[in-house]
């Protein structure tokens, strides 16, 4: 237990040391930023708009880690040395998860609260938005690492990461934005659900992608 | 057998061949190993000296024959798996987390391969022969009982190679086996020099 939490720990630090956590959270807050200027200062319109618009930024800054998550650790060995040590690869699979939910998922979270606030979000839709994102935000985390470890290495991994991710993650979208509605009661259980198939089955196939990748 | 005898590491390569892509690497390699060995391996670029030591490290799978080992495992191959950003010492500690090594253990290794004046400093600023020696030392502070250790002298100046004899007749010494991998003869004793023609084949 105390390698798992050291290699989760580990995780963390290269987030804050790598622009792992910092990037993602400065997109989303930029998207927040930029979105009232698209739409004009019509207060009804980004009340109605801004929850979703704030999902699809939690969605997109998703990807922007996942260069980092599995390729550097592939390249310099450490993936080798953990699997020498006898780690299953499903195991630091879920170790990076639990990593990118602490280092990705929380900043994100503490995030929406001054996303909403720029994007003028009624203050009774931003409980219902951090919970459904409370929720989801695990599954992008294994999503992140699973796509992260089926593009390691190859040619325009970014692209292809967004590509695979982006399909992937429609039903926690139209679930998330299903919660915004005025019973969010059905929306939120099945976003629940669909989170915890997601997360619960992603480090089996991102361990399945390390080992594919192992030469 | 006592059960001293049966804590022993050894090894035991028994007729392997491995395919990788289309090309067959290593083909009727048996090779036994008990402790107190040292291995050289030798031979030609890509003759599968790396392959063979991966093999055994469990990171690559025999396409025929046999593997089996006893005891805890170390390998420094080409990748350092030492985090840049970190200093050394903190980029040991992780791994002597992971290995369970005492605070003593690490210390030791960083002055085995004299790189107590460099604890500090973070990895990415550290010459080429600096980082391997930094990477030796991950293998010296895990404690194995079985040191694969892929072309460990390049890089090295003269002191660190002599550093690094030292630990692996110490290693040896103390009952470990030691793999070596290296176009260059040790200047230890080894008790196996395993040579392989370009096929692959112990010659």
């Amino acid at each position: 237990m105390k390698a798992f939490i050291a290699l989760v720990a580990r995780e963390v630090r290269l987030a804050w040391t790598g622009g792992g956590l910092w990037l993602p959270v400065i997109f989303y807050l930029a998207v927040a930023t930029l979105f009232p200027f698209v739409t004009g200062p019509d207060k009804a319109l980004l009340a109605r708009t801004g929850g979703g618009i704030l999902w699809i930024a939690a969605l997109l800054a998703t990807l922007l880690p996942i260069e980092r998550l599995i390729l550097p650790d592939r390249q310099s060995g450490v993936l080798d040395q953990l699997a020498l040590r006898g780690w299953s690869d499903e195991l630091v699979a879920t170790a990076k998860i639990a990593g990118q939910i602490v280092a990705f998922a929380l900043p994100l979270l503490l995030a929406t609260i001054v996303g909403s606030a720029l994007i003028g979000l009624p203050e009774a839709q931003l409980g219902t938005l951090l919970l459904g994102l409370a929720l989801a935000l695990p599954a992008l985390s294994g999503l992140s690492v699973m796509i992260a470890a089926l593009t390691a290495g190859l040619s325009g991994a970014s692209a292809l990461g967004g590509l695979l991710l982006v399909p992937i993650t429609i039903p926690l979208l139209i679930f998330g934005a299903g919660t915004l509605a005025e019973d969010p009661g059905n929306a939120m259980q099945l976003l629940a659900a669909t989170s915890l198939a997601i997360t619960a089955l992603s480090p089996f196939a991102a361990g399945a992608a390390l080992r594919a990748g192992r030469v | 057998m006592s059960s001293r005898q049966a804590s022993l590491p050894s090894l035991h390569i028994d007729n392997v061949a491995v395919m990788r892509g289309n090309r067959m690497v290593l083909r009727g390699l048996s090779v036994t190993a008990r402790a107190g060995d040292v291995i050289w391996i030798r031979g030609a670029n890509g003759c599968g000296k790396s392959t063979l030591l991966r093999l055994v490290a469990g990171l690559l799978t025999v396409t025929s024959g046999k593997i089996h080992s006893e005891g805890r495992m170390a390998l420094a191959d080409e990748n350092l798996a030492l985090d840049a950003n970190m200093t050394v010492e903190d980029a040991l500690r992780f791994w002597a987390d992971m290995d369970g090594a005492s605070t003593e253990a690490r210390e030791a290794a960083l002055a085995a391969m004299d790189l107590q004046e460099l604890a500090h400093i973070p990895v990415h600023f550290l010459s080429t022969g600096q980082r391997k020696r930094a990477s030796i030392a991950r293998v010296l502070a895990s404690g194995a009982d079985i040191w694969l250790m892929d072309e460990p002298y390049n890089g090295l100046d003269s002191a660190s190679c002599a550093r690094l004899d030292e630990a692996i007749i110490g290693r040896a010494a103390a009952g470990g086996i030691v793999l070596v991998a290296a176009h260059q003869p040790p200047s230890i004793n080894v008790a196996i020099s395993l040579s392989l023609d370009s096929q692959g084949v112990a010659i």
